[in-house]
């Protein structure tokens, strides 16, 4: 049986960034505290460290200061020569790749939680960036089954031109915690008490593995990103429609062909084209009107992983 | 005294404004489609002007530039020697009075309505300044009538001895809608259609006023302000908790002595210690943070709105 499984690395370090967009609260709120008190976080063997990644941002409770710290840590950022003159998060992106990042192929973050809220509908989000991830699959499969009956979706963003370079790319395991729906710049309890499970059962799965429980073969079903769709502009580049009521706060369920999509301000229905169902994701998310996109659209899939355990065990 | 008791001449000349707060969007979208195609805000006997009311805070997408434009209506900043060095919204609010105002004179805008959004649950609120407002009142009253199903809520901010800040208080008579929830930066079909509606039968209402439409007195029930509650916070002025559970969502249904309104980090309830009922509005409003406000305690009170007197119809042309 053990000779099915994978022989994985311990996990050592576990970083847990907060306030990646300054105005994402939950994130920013547990950080805050974890720094102060940091019990919770804790696992035996297990370094584990929470880090407010925006701290600009954070105080003018804004998303960013200059550009999005989430699309930057690409290498051409990362290699420019620090100066004053560097985008305040260009600059604050190489601090992070200093402290957390690989240094020669040593002393890096394994894993790293990137707490994330939405706008949009989306209930407890885990956002994926390798289907190929044996570790990361089981742990999904472990937070998801953790969770039930509270619903984990799995937002699998690996695509040769729509995967973005994020701030936890930076660790050998990254993982993208997003919680929705919740205003910007508003905490919302229950939304917090979400975040906070979907934390502590990865870090239970990290701290069971590290012990050398043997994790069988599993699947778990994902939502991967097939294109984003812009909101109907008029000539100016004004936004001319919205997003349909039937399609508002109708994250994860399928559209198909022929289904409301957007509204037009003169009272028009425009409808979903093409011919094939898809799974819409981010739908109206404030943060993504300037980016262009009023949804993503998804196809569902069944990911495999292989069984893995600890190699120290 | 900012506004005339009551009408004794049709209003003839009407302002909406949207964008007070540049990332409430019913209110941006709705100006800067009228603004491009004013026709659905024409009516009979009077005119309206559609006004993008902070322009600058609506292309960043935020509250505000420098200053809270719907704070800044009070005579001292309106009347004070302007400088090189005003905040943005002081020179914009003066802006402002002079195109609408000016406030307290016999120049000023017949009425106002200002267009809003909340990230609180408050659904559909009608915001007066006060029960002595008997053209709001008795507009207020028609909109109730005409959507049972919205359950609009009175909401009245005047206090006593503090002057009106606000930008529909530059008019002789003025209404602000608050729509949510809805979160800053976003929006949703549902409520932009909603403002719409309202915004029209605002527009209607006038016209049946000015048309020599009789309305009768009534009793009407309204919320007022008592108070505010600030979230619990750290030494350092962080959050220490959030509102509670049983709180979020709540606002306009009473809130007992005892009962727990915010919850802390630790998971420890804090729980209500005033002596009275209260009926919270503005619950986990975004904007409100910086205000040291998690939301507003009022009371609810009824009282008589008299008749308001019939007008001799004489509509004349919109000029």
């Amino acid at each position: 049986m053990t000779s099915c499984h994978l022989a994985e690395a311990p996990i050592k370090k576990v970083a847990i960034f907060g306030g990646t967009h300054g105005n994402e609260l939950t994130g920013v709120f547990l950080v805050k505290h974890w720094l102060e008190n940091g019990a919770e976080i804790q696992r035996t063997g297990l370094e584990v460290k929470p880090f407010i990644t925006n701290p600009s941002a954070v105080k003018k409770c804004t998303r960013y200061i200059d550009c999005d710290l989430n699309r930057i840590f690409d290498l051409e950022n990362l290699g420019k020569k620090m100066s004053e003159d560097l985008p305040y998060e260009v600059r604050r992106a190489q601090e992070i790749y200093h402290l957390f990042g690989p240094k020669g192929g040593e002393d890096f973050y394994d894993v790293i939680f990137d707490l994330h809220n939405t706008t949009s509908n989306m209930g407890c989000t885990l956002i994926l960036e390798d289907s190929r991830n044996n570790f990361l699959i089981q742990m999904f499969h472990y937070i998801k089954t953790s969770l039930a009956p509270l619903p984990c979706y799995v937002y699998l963003i690996e695509h040769p031109s729509l995967k973005y370079a994020t701030t936890r790319s930076i660790a050998k395991y990254p993982v993208g915690i997003e919680v929705g729906p919740q205003p910007q710049g508003v905490l919302r309890a229950d939304i917090l008490d979400q975040m906070r499970k979907m934390i502590k059962h990865a870090l239970d799965f990290i701290h069971h593995f590290n012990e050398g429980q043997e994790f069988p073969p599993c699947a778990i079903e994902v939502y991967k990103i097939i294109e984003k769709v812009d909101y109907p502009r008029d000539a100016n580049g004004e936004i001319a429609a919205v997003i349909h009521p039937n399609l508002q706060d109708q994250d994860w369920k399928p559209l198909h062909p022929g289904d409301p999509m957007f509204l037009t301000l003169d009272g028009k229905t425009m409808p979903l084209g093409g011919d094939r169902t898809v799974y819409p994701v981010f739908v109206n998310e404030a943060a993504y009107y300037e980016k262009k996109e009023a949804f993503a659209k998804t196809t569902k899939l069944t990911l495999n992983a292989k069984g893995i355990r600890c190699s120290v065990h | 005294m900012c506004s005339l008791p009551v009408p004794r001449e049709p209003l003839r000349r009407v302002a909406v404004t949207g964008g007070t707060h540049g990332n409430e969007m019913s209110g941006v979208y709705l100006a800067q489609h009228w603004l491009q195609s004013p026709a659905e805000l024409q009516r009979l006997s009077f005119s309206t002007v559609p006004v993008l009311a902070n322009p600058a805070a609506t292309a960043a997408c935020r509250r505000y530039v420098d200053h809270d434009l719907n704070r800044t209506f009070t005579s001292s900043f309106l009347n004070s020697r302007p400088t090189p060095d005003d905040p943005y919204e002081v020179t914009r609010a003066r802006e402002l009075n002079q195109l609408l105002g000016p406030k307290a004179s016999g120049r000023a805008f017949d009425f106002v309505l200002d267009l809003h959004n909340t990230t609180a649950n408050m659904g559909t609120c009608l915001i007066a300044k006060s029960s002595h407002e008997v053209f709001a009142m008795h507009l207020c009253h028609h909109l109730q009538l005409q959507y049972p199903e919205l359950s609009c809520q009175v909401f009245l901010y005047q206090q006593s001895g503090e002057e009106s800040y606000n930008l529909d208080s530059v008019a002789k008579n003025g209404l602000a809608l608050e729509l949510g929830p809805q979160p800053q930066g976003v929006l949703r079909a549902d409520i932009f259609s909603r403002m719409r509606t309202l915004v029209a039968t605002v527009l209607d209402f006038i016209e049946l006023f000015n048309q020599g439409t009789a309305f009768p007195a009534f009793e009407m029930e309204a919320y007022r302000p008592v108070g505010v509650v600030d979230f619990p916070r750290t030494d350092a002025g962080n959050l220490a908790g959030t509102v509670h559970p049983q709180l979020q969502d709540r606002d306009f249904q009473p809130l007992q002595p005892g009962a727990p309104i915010f919850q802390m980090f630790s998971g420890e309830d804090l729980l209500y210690e005033g002596e009275s009922t209260v009926y919270p509005v503005f619950i986990n409003e975004a904007a409100y943070y910086e205000k040291g406000i998690a939301f507003v305690q009022t009371e609810k009170f009824t009282f008589t709105v008299p008749a308001m007197p019939v007008l001799n119809p004489a509509p004349s042309p919109a000029s």
